[in-house]
């Protein structure tokens, strides 16, 4: 694995030698994905190697086509690796919120009953859970839409309520693959800001794949910047920002950090291009 | 939107009123035979005195073919659907069988039906069962199929099992192709039902149908077809009832499709 970290003048507050100490709650060792495909098998991930603290929020950034989804699914235990594995700090896999980019509520449940899913899978009984879950979204401003299905709420509601989900089910570890990719550019601030609040209310351990680098370095402890296929880490960028954070008040340094990105993703991506066509 | 339909309704309410009204006049005076277009007044005090007669035990016949037929026949297929949808085994090995039987128009079965099982109801039921089959199996299967694969990642990402994703992903999320299903089924019942009551039943409206045609009762003819529309537009609105109240996440216009 390579890595390095990028170190800013602005900032500079955790040093990852002392948290080197701590058990990590998620490692991914020599993690490798080969697909069968028409002309030859196709080679998704090779390689890739790192390991989260809790509470950590990680993002993974890459040229699109170079294996994150199938990473984030590997992870969340939906697909297995053809070589490596996955160990948690515990024993078994803990419980898991999964949010994607758009469909990921269920159109025949009301608001109510999506927010509580996580929940009724752990068979709390159906008055505390919706009890909770009224409470939840009162608080997310999803009051006035609790008994409306996911048809009648815009994009970013729903994608709200899926966010929602995750929280309030109290699984420890969150994966999420392109929760705001769906949305126009305002809307998505407005998201990312309500996700950086709850999760710091609540600092679970995110994983979050994006194709947006100011998305990933406005909300991440680190980014991940993965290269082209096959998928292996090419580098390892600790975002050393204070929180609170805001996307416009901090653009300087965020950009310090998307420009170092960038140079790393550029020629990967024209590649990419290239072979597309 | 709503101005414009309404005003497509009045319309249509008009042209109606004015087609009647001419066919009234043109059969009253003589421009239209009495005995081949019987005015729509005639025919409406015809249907009214049959259905105070022996009318109203035909169509109890009918229904009961109709509603047999579907016991018989959409049920299982809902259950085969599913086990299809489910188990890729099931579906192979049932998928030949469907293949080779979903072309067959049903009706073409009666007579060998009739010296297998006898004259009799057997053979009728069998004939409406198996209209109504096909239709709920492959839309039932579709329902299963079509169920995004998203659904059932986050599902068992918060831990659901086979049981709780098959209650809570799997058969609400088929919902509406089932409905669909259901809505083909009982329109081919029906069908079958007049065909098959037509081909040698003494009871039922299809009987009743033949009769008339028989003793060129050209007004029971009429007022006979006029019970079998009223009674498909209501089997159509209550299905469209059905799926309001069993998928009210739907919006209107897929719960009217």
């Amino acid at each position: 694995m390579v890595s390095g970290t990028l170190r800013t003048a602005s900032a500079g507050r955790t040093s990852p030698e002392a948290s080197a100490t701590e058990t990590p709650a998620l490692t991914c060792s020599h993690l490798s994905a080969v697909y069968p495909g028409r002309q030859g098998d196709v080679q998704a991930l090779r390689d890739i190697g790192f390991s989260i603290r809790d509470r950590e929020f990680v993002s993974i950034v890459g040229p699109s086509g170079c294996g994150k989804s199938t990473l984030l699914r590997i992870i969340a235990g939906l697909q297995q690796p053809t070589a490596g594995s996955v160990s948690f700090g515990g024993a078994s896999r803990p419980g898991t919120g999964l949010v994607f980019q758009e469909h990921g509520t269920f159109p025949w449940m009301t608001v109510v009953e999506n927010l509580a899913f996580g929940l009724e899978m752990q068979g709390m009984p159906r008055d505390e859970r919706q009890a909770r879950a009224l409470d939840y979204a009162n608080r997310l401003g999803l009051g006035q839409f609790v008994h409306a299905f996911p048809r009648e709420l815009s994009v970013g509601m729903r994608q709200r309520v899926d966010i929602g989900r995750a929280f309030l089910s109290g699984a420890p570890l969150l994966l999420m693959d392109e929760p705001f990719g769906a949305l126009d550019a305002q809307t998505r601030w407005v998201l990312q800001e309500e996700l950086l609040r709850i999760w710091l209310e609540s600092r679970k351990l995110v994983v979050f794949v994006t194709h947006d680098l100011d998305e990933a370095v406005l909300l991440s402890d680190r980014v991940l910047v993965m290269s082209g296929r096959p998928g292996t880490i090419r580098q390892d960028v600790s975002i050393d920002l204070p929180r609170p954070r805001d996307s416009r008040r901090d653009h300087a340094a965020i950009r310090e950090y998307t420009w170092h990105m960038w140079q790393l993703l550029e020629p990967d991506v024209r590649s990419g291009l290239a072979i597309k066509g | 939107m709503t101005h414009r339909l309404s005003e497509g309704r009045r319309t249509a309410a008009f042209v109606a009123v004015a087609l009647f009204g001419a066919w009234e006049v043109a059969s009253r005076s003589g421009g239209l035979s009495p005995t081949f277009m019987p005015a729509p007044t005639t025919v409406l005090g015809t249907l009214g005195r049959e259905l105070a007669g022996g009318l109203v035990g035909h169509l109890a016949m009918t229904m009961g073919r109709v509603f047999g037929g579907l016991l018989l026949g959409a049920v299982p297929a809902l259950l085969l659907g599913f086990a299809m949808g489910l188990s890729p085994a099931v579906q192979r090995s049932v998928d030949p069988f469907v293949s080779a039987l979903h072309p067959i128009p049903k009706l073409a079965l009666l007579p060998l039906l009739m010296v297998l099982l006898g004259i009799g109801e057997a053979p009728r039921l069998t004939v409406i069962a198996a209209g109504a089959f096909f239709p709920m199996l492959l839309n039932t299967l579709t329902g299963v199929r079509q169920i995004s694969g998203v659904h059932i990642d986050v599902a068992r990402s918060y831990g659901a099992t086979n049981k709780q994703i098959l209650r809570r992903v799997i058969l609400p999320g088929s919902v509406p192709m089932v409905l669909t299903g259901l809505r083909l089924a009982t329109n081919l019942a029906f069908l079958t039902a007049i065909a098959v009551e037509m081909l040698g039943a003494s009871d039922g409206l299809g009987a009743q149908l033949w009769l008339s045609w028989q003793t060129l009762r050209v007004d029971l003819l009429f007022a006979v077809l006029t019970l079998i529309a009223v009674i498909g537009v209501s089997i159509s609105a209550g299905l469209r009832l059905l799926a309001r109240r069993g998928a009210p996440w739907l919006s209107e216009h897929t719960a009217q499709i």
